[in-house]
């Protein structure tokens, strides 16, 4: 990377802070560029998010009301564009009603805890080489481990409400995400394997040095994980725990006002995370093959981030929605053995690649090229074996009823 | 004043005990389950407290330790609420108090 | 793996504010497990206790250990542990003592007591030794190298845990 180490460098919005961290450790006690950097770091990953979600709480309801063949907001200023300001609004000046038996403390306690993982994710993820707010060894693993932690605050949200079908919707809500840890797990691990290393810089580092996108190498990797993001997240199709159409809501049914405008905060920020680590781990993160000496990385990777998350809308407006039990079996019958595969093939095509020191311009893309193949071969074999693909299920063109005017799949009328 | 190695073994000691004291003292088998967690979570950083001043500098052998100790405590707190649930369902109680078919 | 530093003990601000802050909510929380009446609560102080100990561990420069810690006690076990707690509705919930309660307690203030004036009565063989800088490749190695056999059989525990778990709650 040829960037320039000079504070005024826009590009590394790192070499700024990096330089006031500096000035004050000259100047000042020895804490405080750490307590500096952490309050910079955090605020500007919460302006971020917060300005983020504005734009594109609008953008999704606007897509998805075009996909859906209605306009979306429109009276809100020019487009319906400043909707999010009237949703903010509103989330702060209604009422947060809490239940008389409920439980207050926890109650109280559930919205605050369910942002923290989605906010803390974003504490490893590299905007820019110096624009990472903790560069840790373990950085995979962090993502990980903080999502899983989400499970907690859903929990106390659904107990707390003193509500049956609030405790159902929750224990709906976090059996779906323990299930789906694992594929996740799973996926990430397909992308370490090629990269011998868990520190998220260093991965884009290695997309960078050999000038591909993990993406290409680790198909069936991304779309696991892309999967298993959307339904960690609660996207539709798989926001079976708190849809308003389904189980009354779910976990979240008790909240109102703020209380609720914080769930619906920490959905969008977790859809960022994902976004933001698909964007990282395989599709190189800030670099573009070269691109990032004249437009500054952090704008790339924006760029990437938001194009995913237009995925998830896309995702949102087309799919249908999931049943719990549909959702249950593809985790644990489709996507932990198709993980488990891919890791299998990653690591063989690794250990061929390091024990015969195979120069890496000849291997990957045969790599590349065999993980595509691999990865079709699998989903259309799981495909058949789950009977998915069998001619007898799948729906035939929609015939009319003449007597009843009603409309059946297959069968003549 | 400086933080040393006593000071992590004393935490892991106080938690020790209160691990100790809990795993006894309650009445539900999670609470016991409970008690048991904390007494793992205080040897683990016993564990990990030497592997950091006193093992040799390459040595991670209590890491690895506290990692296979913390994989063993996940199973035996799945089997442990297994049979939790197994009592719960043929009494409608998990009241240690309460089970005693077995005592004298 | 290489050394940074060559300490003995944490001298700099930063250390022992983090380390007396985080001892202070893992002891805090572990006391109150003990002392709240309501059993969800009781477990929710308990998560909060995990998390300060994987606190704990980044003071000591664990950072695999910590995060592994986080994910699978505050992640996973924790979960298990909501999840039976919510499955027996009719047990009572609200974390009483049994009638072993005095003598527990002098137990486990005697045993507090002995490990505690063993550690201050010990004349520990510190090394002048600096934190690590990388334990996950480091563990790695050695999971894969020393401890291969440890590592097996971990496997097959967790597989008898699985699959005895299934067997014995499976209504038949």
């Amino acid at each position: 990377m040829i960037f320039l180490a000079e504070w005024w460098d826009v590009r590394d919005l790192g070499n700024a802070v990096g330089a006031l961290l500096e000035w004050l450790g000259d100047h000042g006690p020895d804490w405080l560029p750490y307590i500096v950097s952490a309050v910079v770091g955090s605020i500007t990953i919460v302006v971020f998010l917060l300005t983020s979600l504005l734009v594109f709480a609008w953008v999704e309801r606007r897509l998805i009301g075009r996909i859906q063949a209605r306009m979306g907001p429109n009276r809100v200023g020019p487009w319906g564009a400043f909707q999010s300001v009237a949703d903010a609004i509103k989330f702060v000046t209604k009422e947060a009603i809490t239940s008389a038996n409920a439980d207050r403390w926890v109650f109280w306690l559930a919205p605050i805890l369910v942002v923290v993982p989605a906010l803390v994710v974003f504490a490893v993820i590299p905007f820019n080489e110096g624009m990472i707010l903790a560069d840790l060894n373990v950085g995979v693993l962090f993502l990980v481990a903080v999502g899983s932690v989400t499970a907690i605050p859903i929990f106390m949200a659904g107990w707390s409400s003193n509500n049956k079908f609030s405790l159902m919707g929750a224990m709906r809500e976090v059996a779906m995400l323990i299930s789906y840890e694992i594929p996740l797990v799973l996926a990430l691990l397909g992308v370490v394997i090629f990269t011998n290393t868990m520190r998220m810089n260093g991965i884009v580092g290695w997309q960078d040095e050999h000038n591909t996108w993990l993406v290409f190498l680790q198909p069936l990797a991304v779309l696991i994980y892309f999967i298993c993001g959307a339904v960690e997240i609660n996207r539709t199709p798989t926001d079976i725990a708190e849809a308003e159409s389904e189980i009354v809501a779910g976990y979240h049914t008790e909240y109102s006002g703020i209380k609720f405008g914080m769930f619906w905060l920490a959905e969008y920020f977790a859809g960022f995370a994902i976004a933001a680590i698909i964007a990282t781990l395989y599709l190189g993160g800030w670099t573009l093959w070269g691109l990032e000496e004249w437009v500054p990385g952090w704008m790339i990777f924006l760029v990437k981030l938001y194009g995913l998350f237009w995925f998830f809308i896309w995702m949102r407006g087309t799919l249908p929605r999931l049943r719990i039990d549909q959702l249950m079996a593809f985790a644990w019958k489709v996507l932990l053995p198709l993980g488990l595969i891919n890791i299998f093939f990653a690591g063989l095509e690794v250990l061929l690649w390091q024990e015969n020191d195979l120069p890496a311009e000849a291997v990957l893309p045969g790599f590349a090229i065999a993980n595509l193949v691999l990865a079709v071969v699998l989903i259309a074999a799981w495909a058949q074996l789950l009977g998915r693909g069998r001619p007898q299920y799948r729906p035939t063109r929609a015939r009319l009823v003449k007597e009843l005017g009603a409309v059946i799949y297959g069968e003549e009328a | 004043m400086s933080v040393d190695l006593s000071h992590y073994l004393l935490v892991g000691a106080i938690l020790f005990s209160i691990g100790l004291y809990v795993a006894l003292a309650k009445r539900n088998a999670v609470g016991i389950l409970m008690g048991i967690e904390l007494m793992f979570n205080a040897v683990n950083l016993t564990l990990i407290a030497f592997s950091r001043f006193v093992s040799p500098p390459t040595d991670v052998t209590g890491h690895v330790f506290v990692v296979f100790v913390i994989t063993v405590a996940a199973a035996e707190a799945a089997l442990a609420l297994a049979l939790a649930m197994v009592v719960y369902r043929n009494r409608e109680t998990i009241d240690i108090d309460k089970i005693n078919l077995m005592r004298w | 793996m290489e050394v940074v530093g060559s300490s003995v003990a944490f001298e700099d601000v930063g250390s022992i504010v983090a380390f007396w802050s985080l001892a202070v909510v893992t002891v805090g929380a572990a006391l109150m497990v003990v002392a709240v009446r309501n059993l969800i609560h009781a477990v929710l102080f308990l998560i909060l206790s995990f998390i300060g100990v994987a606190g704990l561990y980044i003071t000591l420069s664990a950072d695999f250990v910590a995060i592994t810690q986080i994910l699978i006690y505050a992640g996973a076990i924790s979960v298990l542990i909501l999840f039976a707690v919510l499955l027996t509705p009719r047990a009572a919930r609200d974390n009483a003592e049994t009638f072993l309660q005095v003598p527990g307690l002098v137990l486990a203030a005697l045993v507090g007591v002995t490990i505690g004036a063993i550690v201050l009565v010990t004349d520990w063989n510190e090394a002048t030794r600096g934190p690590f800088s990388e334990t996950a490749v480091a563990i790695g190695e050695a999971l894969l190298d020393k401890y291969v056999l440890p590592f097996e059989i971990a496997s097959v525990i967790l597989l008898a845990a699985m699959v005895g778990a299934i067997v014995l709650v499976r209504e038949d």
